[in-house]
């Protein structure tokens, strides 16, 4: 489904408006299309609440994968570690209201509401890639609004070295927790410069609508540089620190899953390559795409990691 | 009435067609593209887990022939057998063929990185001779040996557990279970072995 692009598939600039609307239109065909093969709980076809949300900068011109797709795929392990599953055991998740709870080093903690955080953060919609650490990807329309912009709000001190990201925690509704399959609550992080650079999206939508449920619904992390796991769902706390978080899939498996988790095809998993990818939605007969390093995001983020090893903090 | 042998025949059919009945499910979502998000990986995920089930009922057999003292579970030993290594070589199929796309460099690249690939393909070359001598001419001329080569299936079955348990991120529920079954299986034929092997 997805067309081999070159490895500049960035546009920095933003999509003139008859593009967007012409986009709209494909997506919308696409949607109704494939309405008849879909699952019915899986889709509103009809692209909803954020349809008239402006494209915001570093939104890639690719051709974007199916929604049903995205919401029928998910790592959602709070709820299964299937898939398919999660998406029909995420419709029990209350979403509104919705508190995030501000913390650490920084001038003005406290509890805030999801809706007065939205208010403060005009939306946009960004086409980012998205590679999963099992060697998939995808190509979503998220919206939602810059990360740094956010967390600026929030007068983070000169202590603030990393910010990290707490899941919700409540096992009654997130069945998945109820085994111990990760160390609950799921927790991620980044290092300051990372959360403030323009790429990291703080989303609350996708596809002109809300997020489901399944895919983080109200509030996720995306951090289209890195694998998928760094992008956390659900979140309900963020805390600065100076220390560097100790993330939910760095404690099941240290050798596997860093910190940093950068989208490396030189950096093999100990278990498998990193090297290709197989593109969500495409045919049986699609051969698998070559992984970009830093997912073709590295002319923007790869002065992040200068003189870093990248093959020691993977 | 049937005849005993015109009844077992027709229980061998009734089987055989159960059998194959996930392959053909399979098959059908596939010319129907209802394999989801990542066909392949629906494709390659439900060949292993059916031969992993074949193995476990395959390896079942004999237990259950020693336990109930009937005979019959041997009668669909071969079969059973045969349909595990079947859904082997689709899982195998569907990794060199539509996953690595037929590419050797793909092939070199990915394969020697990861060990679950590695003990996957070490599983099949261990299923692949008791394949090619399941015939009753092969049992015949290979005599005791065939018991002896055939036992290996044990082997197959735990490298099948470990490829499924190395390939999983942190769910270990599954492959677990199948590494349970087996080990069980397992332990009811040395345990038959020993009692033996004590009363003469």
């Amino acid at each position: 489904m997805l067309i081999k692009t070159k490895s500049d598939v960035l546009s920095s600039e933003i999509t003139d408006r008859a593009v967007f609307e012409a986009r709209r239109e494909f997506i919308k065909s696409a949607t109704v299309l494939s309405a008849g093969l879909m699952m019915p709980d899986l889709g509103q076809a009809e692209p909803g609440k954020y349809k008239e949300v402006p494209i915001g900068p570093y939104s890639a011109t690719l051709p974007v994968t199916a929604r049903e797709d995205v919401a029928g795929y998910t790592n959602y392990y709070e709820f299964s570690t299937n898939k398919q599953d999660s998406t029909a055991l995420a419709k029990g998740l209350k979403t509104s209201p919705w508190n995030v709870e501000i913390s650490g080093e920084v001038e003005k903690p406290g509890v805030y509401q999801l809706e007065d955080i939205l208010k403060d953060n005009p939306l946009q919609e960004r086409i980012y890639r998205f590679r999963c650490v099992e060697a998939w990807s995808m190509v979503v329309p998220w919206i939602g609004f810059p990360l740094g912009e956010m967390l600026k709000r929030f007068k983070p001190t000169s202590k603030a070295r990393f910010v990290e990201f707490t899941t919700l925690f409540n096992p009654d509704v997130m069945v998945g927790q109820r085994s111990s399959v990760l160390a609950w609550p799921y927790v991620e992080g980044l290092r300051m410069d990372e959360a403030m650079h323009p790429l990291a999206l703080m989303v609350t939508g996708m596809y002109g609508d809300e997020l489901p449920n399944q895919n983080g619904a109200p509030l996720r992390l995306i951090v289209p540089w890195k694998y998928g796991f760094k992008s956390i769902k659900a979140i309900v706390k963020i805390r600065f620190s100076e220390t560097m978080p100790e993330t939910a899939w760095y404690k099941s498996a240290p050798s596997e899953y860093g910190f940093y988790a950068n989208v490396n095809p030189e950096v093999p998993h100990p278990r498998w390559s990193q090297s290709r990818e197989r593109v969500l939605g495409s045919s049986i007969f699609t051969p698998k795409r070559t992984t970009e390093k830093f997912n073709g995001y590295g002319e923007q983020v790869a002065s992040l990691y200068s003189g870093m090893d990248l093959s020691k903090y993977f | 009435m049937l005849s005993l042998k015109t009844k077992w025949a027709a229980i061998k059919v009734i089987v055989f067609v159960l059998a194959l009945t996930p392959f053909l499910l399979l098959t059908k979502a596939a010319i129907y593209d209802q394999l989801g998000a990542n066909p392949i990986e629906t494709l390659h995920f439900g060949f292993g887990d059916w031969a992993l089930r074949f193995l476990c009922i395959g390896l079942a057999l004999t237990p259950l022939k020693i336990i109930s003292k009937q005979s019959w579970p041997t009668r669909f030993r071969r079969m059973i057998g045969l349909f595990a290594f079947f859904y082997a070589l689709m899982h195998f199929l569907v990794f060199i063929v539509l996953d690595l796309s037929l590419s050797w460099e793909a092939f070199k690249d990915e394969v020697p990185k990861s060990p679950y690939i590695l003990m996957g393909l070490l599983t099949f070359l261990l299923l692949l001779p008791l394949a090619v001598t399941s015939t009753k001419k092969m049992q015949k001329s290979l005599g005791r040996r065939w018991l002896k080569l055939h036992s290996l299936v044990y082997v197959a079955g735990l490298t099948a557990s470990i490829h499924y348990l190395w390939l999983v991120k942190a769910d270990y529920s599954e492959p677990l279970l199948y590494a349970g079954i087996i080990s069980v299986l397992l332990a009811i034929r040395i345990a038959v072995y020993w009692r033996k092997k004590y009363k003469t």
